[in-house]
């Protein structure tokens, strides 16, 4: 019982801190990313003590932003403006991250093992209704943003946190309509069933994946997840040139820093959700619980091996999916408004209606002449 | 469910209820009612109703709250002086809640409570069941529902259209969309 306890700890602890370090490094992707886009050199400086130099390594702006920028920015005065809501002004950006990092609890990043008589999964809480925890947390996510605009009693601030929560919401509609043709084709809301039955090949060759049998759920996702995640080209809530930094602006030092991390880990969240749903999460093309299958080939491997290679293979996906959200980022201008508003409701809503129809229709069909 | 962890959820969810009434701001209110709700909706999950206890956290702390929010920032409710009024209504709102909470007590204390285990099928309050019991048992309550909230939708729009040739036909001639 207690190593269990112990094996659910360290299972939670390890998803978190590997969600935030991921998180943090985006930061650097971000700045490397877009000075590769725009041809310039980018983050490059504070060697400190030129270690690096001396061992003639190239600088690549690591420390600029996994220390030097942490240091600064939480040395710095927390700042709280003259008439705000003293408490909700410090609670705005941990209500705003906390519903997203409690979301990973019910990613598997892994298969399940047995070790010494217990049976580990490889995911923090063995939820099995997983789908609808997401949605739920997801739904939490708005008010720390709006929250926080609204008690920093400033108007930019305030106009940042309607603009956010109702770009949010509506974008909830198109995302959780996603999310209901997947579970309608998967038949469960189990994430690791889900990603269990990404598993093998179509046609011989063809993996299993969920992108071939719902691509348009997976444009559908990819963009509400953008817009869920506040960053360009949906970045109206924050819009600097026209609110300064939007709901953000009267934050600084910590405050702000947690703001920051929280869409860096919305971008992660939208690159795990999209890898779970559509590439097979921890699967590996081809990879079987004893091996390499291929056609009659057969490369057969141990078993802590092929859950390892899961693993890797898993967050190999998110991080492509993070670099594709940067890439996005660094290359669409931003929205106006109503395009935002008409994007969300004229196009997704439907289209996802739409797709929900087809796909029960056709799930129908088929489960219906198994009958 | 431990019972520690049922008598936590409990004093949390009937704290922040308290806090819904007793604040003065109604942005703290709507916040404590959100905790609320979250409270509940852990409440149920931890009585292995996961499909209610989702449902709840998303149809009201994702939707209907902040559809409160937006309410409030419309229309601008600052936190006020409740108006208390005079003795006469003191006394008769005294009065009131008094017997209310007697009548309470006095329903309580006859109440025999029966505090038995209940053994629950396994899947019990997974969606399966739930789906089971909505499109089996009681198919024809859930589309007559839906039908209903479908006509009352409707006729939002309608109502709210109707509006709109008034303004193109305004004295001060607003842009035609």
């Amino acid at each position: 019982m207690a190593i269990d306890l112990l094996i659910g700890a360290i299972k939670a602890i390890v998803i978190l801190l590997l969600v935030l370090n991921l998180s943090a490094v985006l930061l650097w992707f971000e700045r490397k990313g877009s000075a590769l886009i725009q041809d310039r050199v980018g983050a490059n400086r504070a060697a400190i003590f030129g270690v690096g130099k001396r061992l003639g390594l190239p600088n690549l702006g690591l420390q600029n932003t996994l220390m030097a920028d942490p240091l600064k920015l939480f040395t710095k005065e927390d700042f709280v403006p003259e008439g705000a809501d003293k408490f909700l002004h410090a609670l705005g950006p941990f209500l705003a991250l906390f519903p997203v990092l409690v979301t990973f609890a019910v990613v598997p990043i892994g298969d399940v093992f047995h070790i010494g008589g217990h049976t580990v999964e490889l995911r923090a809480a063995p939820i099995n209704a997983g789908a609808l925890y997401v949605l739920a947390t997801i739904g939490i996510g708005v008010y720390g943003v709006a929250l926080g605009g609204w008690a920093s009693n400033n108007r930019w601030a305030l106009l940042g946190g309607v603009r956010a929560t109702a770009q949010m919401i509506s974008y909830e509609i198109a995302m959780g309509l996603a999310i209901i043709a997947l579970v309608i084709t998967y038949g469960t809301l189990d994430l690791q069933d889900i990603v269990r039955q990404q598993g093998g090949v179509w046609f011989g060759w063809l993996p299993r994946w969920g992108i071939f049998l719902q691509p348009v759920a997976f444009v559908m996702l990819l963009t509400a997840g953008m817009a869920e995640s506040k960053r360009v080209p949906f970045d109206l809530p924050e819009g600097e040139s026209e609110l300064i930094a939007g709901y953000f602006t009267e934050y600084s030092g910590g405050k702000q820093a947690a703001f920051m991390l929280t869409d860096f880990a919305e971008v992660v969240l939208v690159a795990v959700l999209l890898s779970l749903f559509f590439f097979g999460g921890w699967q590996v093309p081809w990879l079987y619980r004893d091996g390499f299958h291929f056609g009659s080939h057969a490369l057969l491997l141990p078993r802590a091996l092929v859950i390892i290679m899961g693993v890797i293979a898993f967050w190999i996906k998110v991080v492509s999916f993070c670099w594709l959200q940067i890439l996005v980022r660094w290359t669409l201008p931003r929205f106006r408004y109503d395009q935002l508003m008409a994007l969300g409701w004229k196009g997704l809503v439907p289209l996802g209606l739409l797709n929900v129809l087809v796909t029960a229709f056709i799930v129908v069909l088929a489960t219906g002449a198994a009958r | 469910m431990p019972v520690a962890l049922f008598i936590f959820l409990a004093t949390v969810s009937i704290i922040s209820a308290l806090g819904v009434v007793v604040q003065k701001s109604p942005i703290h209110c709507l916040l404590a009612l959100i905790l609320t709700l979250v409270t509940i909706g852990a409440l149920f999950v931890a009585l292995d109703a996961v499909t209610v206890g989702f449902l709840q956290i998303i149809v009201y702390v994702g939707a209907i709250m902040v559809l409160f929010l937006f309410v409030i920032w419309l229309l601008n409710l600052q936190a006020e002086p409740v108006p208390i009024g005079h003795l006469g209504l003191k006394f008769f709102a005294t009065i009131a809640v008094a017997a209310m909470a007697a009548e309470l007590f006095a329903f309580l204390a006859r109440t025999k409570v029966a505090l038995k285990a209940v053994t629950v099928a396994p899947g019990y309050g997974s969606i399966d069941s739930l789906a089971q019991t909505l499109f089996g048992q009681y198919l024809m309550a859930f589309e007559t529902t839906s039908i209903l909230l479908l006509v009352a939708v409707i006729g939002a729009v309608a109502v709210a259209r109707r509006a709109l040739p008034e303004r193109s036909s305004s004295p001060k001639g607003g842009v035609a969309s």
